[in-house]
């Protein structure tokens, strides 16, 4: 039996000693009918070796087609390093369980107090949860962490703008409506595909408890986070940044944003060491100003001394937390997404602010060069006017849909049809280009493009 | 002591060659938008990172390299081809918003999985979205509130959850916008209180959350009972599935009356449980919730395998994340279940038993208390040392901790909090008879300790790199990231 290392001396001795004759007395407690006949698990293949699966899983994996990926619109291909999921996979690492008792998990702890001091840093905040599931779920928590931390603030009411990626906005309304939290979309202007200062002008008297900042935005336009900033903090309202790790090695970190800067960042992690793997698993990351501290969710990993006065690290403000609060917790979150995290520390220190940097710059370029190339084909446009990092919406002659389905036939994942989400923009295509794109592949895209819409 | 890795910097070290090569600049974005600090992320070279954490890995015990009896974890045997063949390039490198024709490899293997945890929990609809049995909670209590709003049964603001019930429920259920109304547990046999439950329904019952067997390594023998009180009373019953290795194969929540049900992917079906995530936490469902599942999930048609999204389930609780769930996960459990087959299934729930119960009885024997002791140990089973620390002041903690000195993780302790002083121990399927052994032959040790040097186990450990590590002033003297400039 597969992993159940028992021998039958074994089974009996146990048995014995137990005082029983056969495994099934122990289940003497259940009720007879609730026992289900081995029939019931006819569904269920019969187990099959190592081998065999192993050559399953291949035949599996080829008909996964991994085309030449132009896509972002949440999730990014970058190149992982090799150290990473080396480290990760061991068993150390991957099989251990919640630090809980802390002296047996000093690896772990560890490494999530460098993560969040690395990732506080990279925000511009003063400190960093241990993650949450991901960037979509996290910026729900966020605006349930705003709720509770914004003390000036009755209403419940968060104002998001639509420029935020559409799945981000239906799981934040999905989850916090149900603790009576409004969330208020705001319109976005057509022509610099940002969020207008204008537009919030019908809120300029009312209780808003929040304020969401994409940067850059499901566009890839880069907003005026300054003027946002602002504008909520004279109003008492808090702000929530929706950032891009790999961006904010270029761009001003949200805690330098406005006179005061951000209050909550959040996040995906993904683009730090996660493959695309089919959505995930990913990580979402969650910092803060000093001040919120004890309203934020999630893990948080303390520097202590123990009983020699050496230094090391524990779980801490555990009272905000379902093991201790229960009921009264900042979230139900228990089990988050720490081998990601891990991935993530250890894909920042092996490239540093130098090397993210450097990868920041690229995509920028890469985009840049496709999106130049690409509006020179006939019928071809950028939609917005306004600066962009590593995405960008061209508006294409005909429906994004079909373009994307012919650009496949050629072995090209073309981009994200905005049409999906936005009414009025199906001939608008969301494209990305990392640093993992060649100019042999932008040149690919670019002729194939051509010929499509010739 | 471990240095941090920032204290491995050196101004402008990085590793060369995970960037690439060509030097580069930008020079079209305006100036406000960029950024002037350098963050404070270390500067240092492949080899010192490497260097790093492996040797902060080898500070950590894991399933891998010690016996980790955590109750209600079910720290089993994560199979090493879990991770090998889930991370095949073809299913590693496919973006989420690809088109589902490259993405059937992983859609079968998906869509699979969602059969055989139907059949394994006797159940008909299921979504593998959540992402951690937490967020599984959230998603099956919201379907209960979805399905008693679409009847517009709106008065229904109460679920009733047990008082020995894991943290997350209460909470899971506050974050759904119900109240909890808690009931109480009999700690002299471990069974609900049927009176109490009675009681406590009303018209105010959206339903009741469950775990059985329960937090307290107990099968709660009148579940048929308790799902009629509140069947009749209007509510639905919802299941935690964390304790479901022990009645694998053998017993199916649906049948035991429940409604809507979380599985643990990283507890029973052998994923790893990397630290504190990824999990998985997919929920599974009868008929008449169906409608309510979180999008998206797979269905099966001649044009092969496709998402199923709110355009086609205008009821549905809606979306928990971004995309589809933890994927690779559950490609994991897809895996263990094709290793496990239909006999396998059983069998984990068998040989848990076993060793729970000879566990049990070795300890009982030796002197431990066990908390019901009249009472068959499920998968689990708890010991309580409220005799040594009235006899001793040796603690449950202090247990936990002088057991690291011999190399075995501790036990989950202070969990359940009705019990005091408690231990819940879970030896899993995949551990032998020697290493059970060997644990009880620990905790005799420890407890001879207790009884003629009880200072040795309350000061413990000894061992390890790190002595006791001091809670309390960590939460009073906040210090939640490495500032560089208070070095000096």
């Amino acid at each position: 039996m597969p992993f159940i290392p028992h021998t039958k001396d074994e089974i009996r001795e146990m048995l014995e000693t137990i005082g029983v004759n056969s495994i099934d007395a122990l289940f003497d407690e259940i009720p007879k009918n609730l026992l289900i006949d081995e029939k019931e698990l006819d569904g269920i293949p019969p187990a099959i070796s190592e081998m065999e699966l192993a050559r399953l899983m291949k035949d599996r994996a080829t008909t996964n087609k991994n085309n030449l990926c132009f896509v972002g619109a949440g999730a990014y291909e970058h190149h992982i390093p090799a150290p990473i999921w080396e480290i990760i996979s061991r068993g150390e690492f991957m099989t251990a369980y919640t630090p809980y008792q802390a002296e047996a998990s000093q690896g772990t702890l560890q490494l999530l107090y460098e993560y969040q001091t690395m990732m506080a840093s990279l925000t511009g905040m003063d400190v960093s949860n241990a993650s949450l599931y991901d960037g979509a779920s996290g910026l729900a928590e966020a605006a349930l962490m705003a709720v509770r931390a914004n003390k000036k603030s009755k209403s419940k009411r968060i104002l998001m703008p639509s420029t935020v990626h559409p799945f981000y906005r239906q799981t934040t309304n999905d989850i916090v409506k149900h603790q009576k939290l409004e969330v208020i979309e705001l319109p976005f202007n057509k022509e610099s595909g940002c969020t207008n200062i204008k537009d919030l002008a019908a809120y300029e008297a009312e209780d808003i408890t929040a304020l969401v900042v994409p940067q850059p935005n499901f566009f890839g336009c880069l907003e005026d986070v300054d003027a946002l900033t602002n504008w909520a903090h004279q109003r008492n309202i808090l702000v929530i940044a929706l950032v891009n790790p790999t961006s904010l090695a270029l761009l001003k970190e949200p805690g330098k944003w406005g006179e005061q800067g951000a209050d909550i960042v959040c996040g995906e992690g993904q683009p730090f060491g996660a493959p695309l793997s089919s959505g995930g698993p990913y990580f979402g990351f969650l910092c803060c100003k000093s001040a919120y501290v004890r309203q934020m969710p999630g893990r948080i990993i303390g520097c202590t001394e123990d009983a020699e006065g050496k230094t090391g690290y524990v779980l801490t403000l555990q009272a905000r937390e379902q093991h201790i609060r229960r009921s009264k917790a900042t979230s139900n979150i228990c089990t988050n997404e720490g081998m990601m995290v891990a991935a993530a520390a250890i894909y920042m220190s092996l490239l540093g602010p130098n090397g993210i940097k450097k990868i920041a710059k690229i995509c920028h370029n890469k985009t840049k060069e496709l999106a130049q190339q690409a509006i020179a084909i006939d019928g071809v446009t950028l939609l917005f006017k306004s600066p962009y990092f590593h995405e960008v919406v061209l508006r294409l002659p005909k429906p994004a849909k079909q373009v994307i389905e012919e650009m496949n036939d050629k072995g090209i994942l073309a981009g994200f049809d905005l049409g999906e989400s936005y009414p009025g923009m199906e001939n608008d295509l969301l494209v990305c280009c990392t640093e993992t794109k060649t100019q042999e592949d932008i040149a690919l895209y670019i002729k194939s493009l051509k010929d499509i819409l010739a | 002591m471990s240095q941090l890795i920032f204290e491995t910097s050196r101004l402008n070290r990085y590793a060369v060659t995970q960037a690439p090569l060509e030097d580069v600049e930008v020079d079209d974005l305006p100036k406000e938008h960029l950024r002037e600090t350098k963050p404070l992320l270390p500067e240092t070279s492949e080899l010192d990172v490497v260097r790093h954490f492996t040797n902060l890995s080898q500070q950590n015990f894991s399933v891998d390299t010690n016996f980790y009896p955590l109750g209600s974890c079910t720290m089993k045997y994560n199979p090493r081809c879990l991770n090998t063949l889930a991370s095949l390039p073809d299913f590693l490198g496919c973006h989420p918003l690809d088109l589902e024709k490259n993405n059937q490899g992983y859609m079968q293997c998906a869509y699979e999985t969602q059969e055989m945890l139907k059949i394994i929990t006797g159940m008909t609809g299921i979504s593998l979205t959540p992402m951690a049995g937490a967020q599984g909670e959230f998603a099956g209590v919201l379907m209960i509130r979805a399905y008693h709003d679409s009847r517009g049964d709106t008065e229904r603001t109460e679920i009733i959850i047990p008082d020995a019930a894991h943290g997350t429920n209460p909470a899971s259920a506050s974050m759904c916008g119900y109240v909890t109304k808690e009931i109480p547990t009999k700690t002299s046999d471990g069974d609900i209180d049927i009176e109490a439950l009675k009681a406590a329904v009303g018209p105010k019952t959206a339903g009741i959350m469950l775990t059985n067997p329960s937090t307290l390594g107990v099968f709660e023998r009148r579940i048929e009972e308790v799902a009629k009180i509140v069947h009749d009373a209007g509510g639905l019953l919802y299941y935690d599935g964390a304790n479901l290795n022990a009645i694998l194969g053998k017993v199916r929540p649906g049948d035991m009356g429940f409604d809507v049900i979380h599985l643990n992917l990283h507890k029973t079906f052998g994923t790893p449980h990397g630290g504190g995530g990824p999990g998985s936490g997919p929920i599974v469902c009868n008929e008449r919730l169906i409608p309510f599942l979180p999008i998206p999930y797979i269905e099966k048609s001649e044009k092969g395998y496709t998402w199923v999204t709110e355009k086609q389930c205008p009821q549905s609780i809606g979306r928990l994340s971004a995309f589809m769930g933890n994927a690779a996960i559950i490609l994991r459990s897809y895996i263990y279940l094709r290793l496990l087959g239909k006999k396998g299934l059983p069998r984990v729930a068998d040989f848990s038993t076993l060793n729970a119960n000879y566990l049990m009885v070795r300890l009982r024997d030796a002197g431990f208390t066990i908390s019901f002791p009249d009472r068959r140990a499920v998968h689990e089973f708890i010991v309580t040392l409220e005799d040594q620390t009235k006899k001793y002041g040796v603690r449950a903690l202090d247990y936990a901790k002088r057991l690291l000195d011999y190399d075995a993780h501790a036990p989950t302790i202070y969990f359940p909090l009705l019990i005091p002083e408690c231990l819940l121990i879970e030896p899993t399927e995949t551990e032998s008879k020697e290493a059970v052994d060997q644990f009880v032959e620990t905790m005799i040790k420890i407890k001879h300790e207790a009884e003629t040097d009880s200072e040795l186990v309350k000061t413990a450990p000894h061992d390890r790199p790190l002595r006791r590590l001091d809670d309390v002033k960590a939460a009073r003297e906040l210090n939640l990231v490495y500032n560089p400039k208070s070095d000096s």
